[in-house]
């Protein structure tokens, strides 16, 4: 899972069909978006088109982060902003997303290479191959054994242990505690010259674009490279290149004048210099965006609740709003290891009790908060179609159905059991205080059990036996794609061979042989298609099991002052492209 | 009114009128409990040259005469009248700025509690500097010669040195001491000395008298010695003025106070005076009774509820406030009392007297 | 005096000393009594698809395995002779003596962040101080001289508002008017440094100055306030008027002075503590200071951060306790050290 807290906006399903159409179809090869035109600022409109469509060069664009990163280097980074923000500035890979709204902003296009990847060996192996003049920010040029160094060197966890494990889990030979900084190498990436990259992987894997696209194949010079030092230093292959890093402070980017345009499709680079402050205040930075101080909340989680308030009551304000869902789903697991819920039917009283409206008010309504789900997969994920397996007589929960089930499976009083959910979440802790209430309607009676969030998954929840041992049978629990597809998103949420004894799986409840079966098949499927209806399957599947309660697809509220062009959400990102943004000039 | 008139305006030139003169003086305070009539009706005169010794219980009102006459009254509540002329000048109903002005430089004030009443985070000798350099625009160095100088003076030793001492580095006979330079610092014609000795060692007590008197003849100023001891009042006053409830019930030069009293509260202060040539049995005989309320005072005379005699004046201390006249054949000496003068003396000679 | 002071020093040293051990104790020796294992310690510090060896491997490197008071001893060696940790990478990460610790979230030695950050708080502290103290003070003699009066009245309200308002409340309220709806000051987050341009400096910290003051201020004026009436009646005061000394001199050279003493002293002990007070001002305001770093720190489970800014607030409040015990003397004669 990609840490988000970011979160960013996507398209709506139907709005994504008619964006698709627009543009013919989404060809990936298609030059530069111009298909969705420009959009007037109106509520949402960036989640539709392009806002403020600018090529106006020129400019400081000024970000703000409540936080920090929790890493520059690209090999490092797990916040879908962080590599958003590489991605668009300092780091370029082999493949990254369209420059375009919407879904097609999801579409993997060539970035240093000339091509999307070419498989074999039945998805086994994938090759690349480099474009001409591509370089470093020093004007060296960028070879394939960059590429690999820094595919390789991210494998280092030790040393970087933010980035995600992909390239350990599917490339083959990966040893444990494998460093290049112990003098380790790897035979299944291979640079027969210095324009191609060869890539070996221990099983088939249809989706590996995407692994192509992640931040850890931009290149990084071994000459310059010093471990985890490396973060404040990152050798430039973008646009921009850094200026100045003050580490909690602030970062500042300005033009790199060794990046060459005609090798780069998905780069407008509008502005002349990056500004970035970080460990802004919350509430501060809403009122800054509004003000016109600053022009990105760089995290994109939304705006504050105060600022909510304010944007939404004034009508100018409102329009410079986006509603923007995410590859993000809101959930409660239900433990099968906790008694009754070892039955079927005991699990699917819970689907059909819960307040549905009340957990989605819990989350912050319908706007911001996100709209009621009746399954995992997020709306916005392609090829995925509304099911709603468990239809219930009212939003607000299904008494009768819920008895009927809960009859069935040899419980018809009711029972009682335990609600965990992260202690610093107040949207989780009313989420469980609705459930509480809303069960309780049916005899089943809930114990709420907060936890810190730090160690929820490595210690509390996420540990199978200490979730067993506290009759943990409801666990809240949260999620979002690494990318918009299938595999991005249930490959680690519904998979049980994931969840592990010691801890810290994000799984916490599906427990199905099948399922699993399944997902070995649709890694191996080529067909776009057909792999995108084997993961609808496998969500169908999921719920048919009932091994989660489905809460909220989540949406947020995003504000993009006037000062900004070129606007739009692209689900690639979950948020605005900010390889696209410009400022506008006076 | 017109007579008033009459009088104050050509006042200032007026080459009869004392070095001193508090005519009528009210000093009054508003409070929570009522009106606090601490002083009510206070007139003396003083010369300059000479000393006069205020006494009474704690809350007659003789301190806060002495505070009124410096003007240090002004930043409270209190409510003033009556007039208090020195040298030429009147001070009630004039700016506070030009009050402030006469203090310290022509009229000075020595309080009872040496320590506290020294600022303790200033040095002694800076203390009188401060005094000397208000009115006397010397260098820093002349003005701390001229402190060691009046250190001499007052007798601290090597005062060179404990010039730049703290007061709590001094003695209390020394801090004492202190404050007299302080206060002799400008040279002031009218010193008002509060109780100055009352906070001392006995053995210090003299000397520091003796200093005040010598320091006096020096300057040829005018003293006020308030005290509530008549050992003081005999060793340095010319004239005594016996204060109770807020006003004069006797006024009459040191001699006669001793010798002669006529108000039986005068009686009642001398036989509480200890005597070492008397028998032990006889001594001290507190005046009975406690002080008056100065919101309530009692009716007639206020000294009726502690007076022995008061059945002797046909009712009259009961009811009306006896006036301060002059003692029949007695010029210089006036007393507040309804007793017939000729009883007053009967008494003191055959009932008083005595037992002293 | 001399060896008033050699002696706190070494008192001081002591404090220091007993200060860390108990921090220490309670990040690492408490959740290892609550029943954490080194492992569970260390599974903060690895990626989130650490595996069970890696997460032990992590415990090792950090020294979590050990037991703590080797780990206590780990650290105050590394305060003298400075540490090194082998935590994968190229080569061993250095955290150069005095090592205040070594951040296990960032991999860089702590002490360089302190420093670096020092100057925020430093800057934010030594102003709003000034003004608080001038403000505060100024104000609790006013009222004092004029006690009863509207003046009175409507400055100890105000008091009470700056005493029970919290700073995240004025500050924010502050910004809402000054910084974006007036626009007269910068909006949160600036901050010049004195030695790049003293005017910009001081014009970025007006906010958080008047913000941080306002709320120290409060109780400085009725604490002086309450001094300066009872000071007010003291013999000596009546002296200084006897002498003839304008009511001005009197008030500002007589009164205050002895007022000031237990200001002095609350003084100390509120800018030994400021740190404290700077976490809210610098959040609300976004200043790049020890307050946010502190604030980072623990959300982000950095103990040697946390540990390292503890250390460094305990000697500011030693060092401000010395410093008022000496000013102490230097005010009152009467006290000797």
């Amino acid at each position: 899972m990609r840490r988000r807290r970011t979160v960013g906006a996507v398209a709506a399903a139907a709005a994504l069909a008619v964006g698709l159409a627009a543009c013919g179809g989404g060809d990936s090869s298609s030059d530069e978006s111009d298909g969705n035109g420009g959009s007037e600022p109106a509520f949402s409109a960036a989640t539709e088109g392009i806002v403020n469509p600018s090529d106006a060069k020129g400019g400081t664009l000024r970000y703000a982060n409540e936080g920090e990163w929790d890493s520059l280097d690209p090999g490092d980074t797990y916040y879908g902003y962080s590599w958003n923000f590489a991605n668009a500035y300092y780091a370029r890979k082999l493949v990254t997303f369209k420059n375009a709204p919407g879904a097609e902003g999801g579409t993997v296009v060539p970035d240093l290479a000339t091509s999307l990847g070419e498989s074999s060996d039945d998805a086994k192996t994938w090759t690349y191959t480099l474009k001409d003049g591509v370089k470093f920010e020093d004007g060296t040029a960028i070879t394939s054994a960059d590429i690999k160094y820094a595919v390789e060197r991210s494998l280092d966890k030790e040393t970087f242990p933010h980035g995600p494990t992909y390239f350990n889990d599917f490339l083959d030979g990966v040893k444990d505690g494998f460093s290049v900084y112990k003098g380790d190498t790897l035979d299944s990436i291979e640079t027969p010259d210095d324009k191609t990259i060869v890539f070996h992987l221990n099983q088939p894997f249809s989706g590996f674009d995407y692994f192509a696209g992640l931040p850890a194949t931009a290149p990084v010079p071994k000459d310059s490279d010093t471990g985890s030092k490396y973060k404040n230093e990152v050798v430039s292959s973008g646009p921009y290149k850094f200026s100045d890093v003050q580490d909690g402070k602030s970062y500042t980017l300005v033009r790199n004048d060794q990046w060459d345009p005609a090798t780069d499709q998905v780069r407008p680079a509008l502005p002349d210099q990056i500004e970035v402050a970080l460990n802004v205040q919350k509430e501060d930075l809403d009122q800054r965006l509004m003000s016109g101080d600053l022009d990105v909340a760089v995290t994109q989680l939304g705006v504050g609740s105060a600022a909510r308030a304010q944007v939404l009551a004034d009508p100018e304000q409102k329009k410079l709003a986006d509603s923007a869902p995410i590859n993000r789903t809101w959930f409660t697991s239900i433990n099968s290891e906790v008694a009754p819920f070892d039955k079927l039917e005991c699990r699917q009283a819970v689907i059909y009790a819960a307040d549905r409206t009340g957990y989605q008010t819990a989350f912050g309504g319908e706007i911001g908060g996100g709209d009621v789900a009746t399954a995992l997969l997020p709306q916005t994920i392609p090829g995925t179609t509304k099911i709603d397996p468990y239809p219930v007589s009212a939003p607000t929960g299904d008494e009768a159905k819920a008895k009927e089930a809960l009859a069935a499976c040899g419980q018809p009083n009711g029972f009682e059991t335990s609600y965990s959910f992260r202690a610093e979440r107040p949207a989780e802790k009313a989420a469980a205080e609705s459930m509480q209430q809303s069960l309780a309607k049916v005899g089943i009676k809930v114990t709420l059990k907060p936890y810190p969030q730090d160690d929820y998954f490595s210690l509390y929840a996420g540990k199978p036996s200490f979730a067993k041992k506290e009759g943990l049978g409801l666990m809240a629990n949260g999620w979002a794609a690494d990318w918009p597809d299938g595999y991005g998103f249930l490959a680690q949420l519904v998979d049980s061979r994931v969840i592990r004894e010691t801890g810290g799986a994000s799984n916490l409840s599906v427990r199905d042989p099948e399922i699993d079966k399944m997902i070995d098949a649709a890694v191996n499927e080529t067909d776009e298609t057909k792999r995108q209806q084997a993961w609808a399957d496998i969500d169908a599947k999921t719920m048919e099991g009932a091994w989660v309660y489905p809460g909220v697809w989540a949406k947020v509220l995003l504000y993009r002052p006037e000062t900004l062009t070129n606007v739009y959400v692209s689900s690639g990102y979950d948020g605005y492209d900010y390889a696209a943004l410009g400022v506008a000039q006076d | 009114m017109t007579e008033v008139l009459d009088e104050s305006a050509p006042a200032g030139a007026d080459p009869k009128r004392p070095f001193l003169e508090v005519r009528d003086l009210r000093i009054h305070f508003p409070t929570d409990d009522g009106l606090v009539k601490s002083v009510d009706g206070l007139s003396f005169s003083l010369e300059r040259g000479r000393t006069l010794g205020i006494v009474g219980e704690s809350g007659s009102g003789k301190s806060v005469s002495s505070m009124g006459i410096m003007g240090l009254h002004r930043t409270t509540n209190a409510r003033i009248s009556g007039e208090i002329w020195l040298d030429g000048d009147e001070l009630v109903g004039a700016s506070a700025d030009f009050v402030r002005r006469l203090r310290g430089r022509k009229m000075a004030m020595i309080f009872q509690d040496p320590l506290s009443s020294l600022h303790p985070y200033y040095k002694v000798g800076a203390q009188i500097i401060e005094a000397y350099r208000l009115y006397n625009d010397v260098s820093k160095k002349a003005a701390r010669q001229h402190a060691i100088d009046l250190l001499g003076r007052v007798g601290i030793p090597e005062p060179t040195s404990r010039v730049d001492d703290y007061p709590h580095q001094f003695s209390g006979g020394m801090r004492q001491r202190a404050m007299i330079a302080m206060a002799l610092a400008c040279d002031p014609e009218l010193l008002i000395a509060d109780e100055p000795t009352t906070a001392l060692d006995v053995t210090v007590q003299a000397g520091i008298l003796e200093l005040i008197r010598s320091l006096q003849q020096e300057f040829n100023s005018a003293v006020i010695m308030i005290t509530h001891d008549l050992g003081v009042i005999a060793e340095v006053a010319d004239d005594v003025l016996v204060m109770y409830g807020g006003k004069a019930v006797e006024h009459a030069p040191v001699r006669d106070i001793f010798k002669a009293p006529e108000h039986p509260y005068t009686w009642g202060l001398l036989s509480s005076m200890p005597r070492m040539d008397r028998a032990r049995a006889e001594r001290l005989l507190p005046v009975p009774g406690s002080p008056p309320s100065l919101i309530n005072l009692p009716s007639g005379c206020a000294f009726n509820p502690r007076c022995r005699y008061d059945e002797r004046t046909d009712g009259l201390a009961l009811t009306e406030v006896p006036e301060l006249r002059q003692a029949p054949g007695k010029p210089g000496h006036s007393v507040a009392c309804h007793l017939p003068a000729e009883l007053r003396r009967k008494i003191f000679s055959e009932e008083v007297s005595p037992r002293l | 005096m001399t060896t008033f002071i050699a002696r706190r020093m070494v008192a001081a040293v002591v404090i220091l000393f007993l200060v860390s051990l108990i921090t220490f104790a309670i990040f690492f020796l408490v959740p290892r009594l609550a029943g954490a294992s080194a492992d569970d310690l260390a599974s903060r510090y690895v990626g989130k698809s650490a595996s069970a060896e890696q997460v032990h491997q992590r415990a090792e490197q950090l020294g979590f395995t050990d037991p703590v008071l080797t780990q206590y001893a780990d650290f105050v060696k590394g305060v003298f002779a400075g540490r090194e940790y082998d935590l994968g990478g190229p080569e061993p990460l250095d955290c150069p003596a005095p090592c205040l610790g070594f951040s296990f979230i960032d991999q860089d030695p702590v002490l360089p962040d302190l420093i670096d950050r020092l100057p925020v708080t430093l800057s934010l502290a030594a102003g709003a101080a000034v003004v608080w103290v001038l403000v505060g003070v100024g104000v609790g003699v006013l009222s004092a001289l004029r006690r009863g009066t509207v003046f009175d009245r409507a400055a100890m309200a105000v008091a009470l508002a700056g005493v029970s308002l919290p700073v995240f409340f004025t500050g924010l309220l502050a910004l809402s008017v000054f910084s974006y709806t007036l626009d007269i000051f910068p909006p949160g987050g600036s901050f010049t440094p004195i030695t790049e341009n003293p005017f910009d400096w001081a014009y970025s910290l007006v906010l958080p100055w008047v913000t941080l003051a306002f709320l120290y201020a409060a109780g400085y004026a009725r604490l002086t306030r309450a001094g300066m009436l009872e000071t007010m009646n003291e013999d000596y005061i009546r002296t200084a008027r006897a002498k003839g000394l304008a009511e001005r001199t009197v008030v500002l050279k007589h009164a205050l002075r002895s007022t000031l003493t237990p200001v002095l002293t609350i003084f100390g002990l509120d800018l030994g503590l400021l740190i404290g007070g700077a976490i809210l001002t610098e959040s609300t305001f976004s200043l790049p200071g020890l307050g946010t770093y502190t604030v980072q720190a623990i959300s982000s489970n950095d103990l040697p951060k946390v540990l390292g800014v503890t250390m460094l607030a305990a000697t500011f409040v030693v060092i401000a306790n010395l410093v008022v015990d000496i000013l102490y003397a230097v005010i009152d004669p009467r006290v000797r050290l």
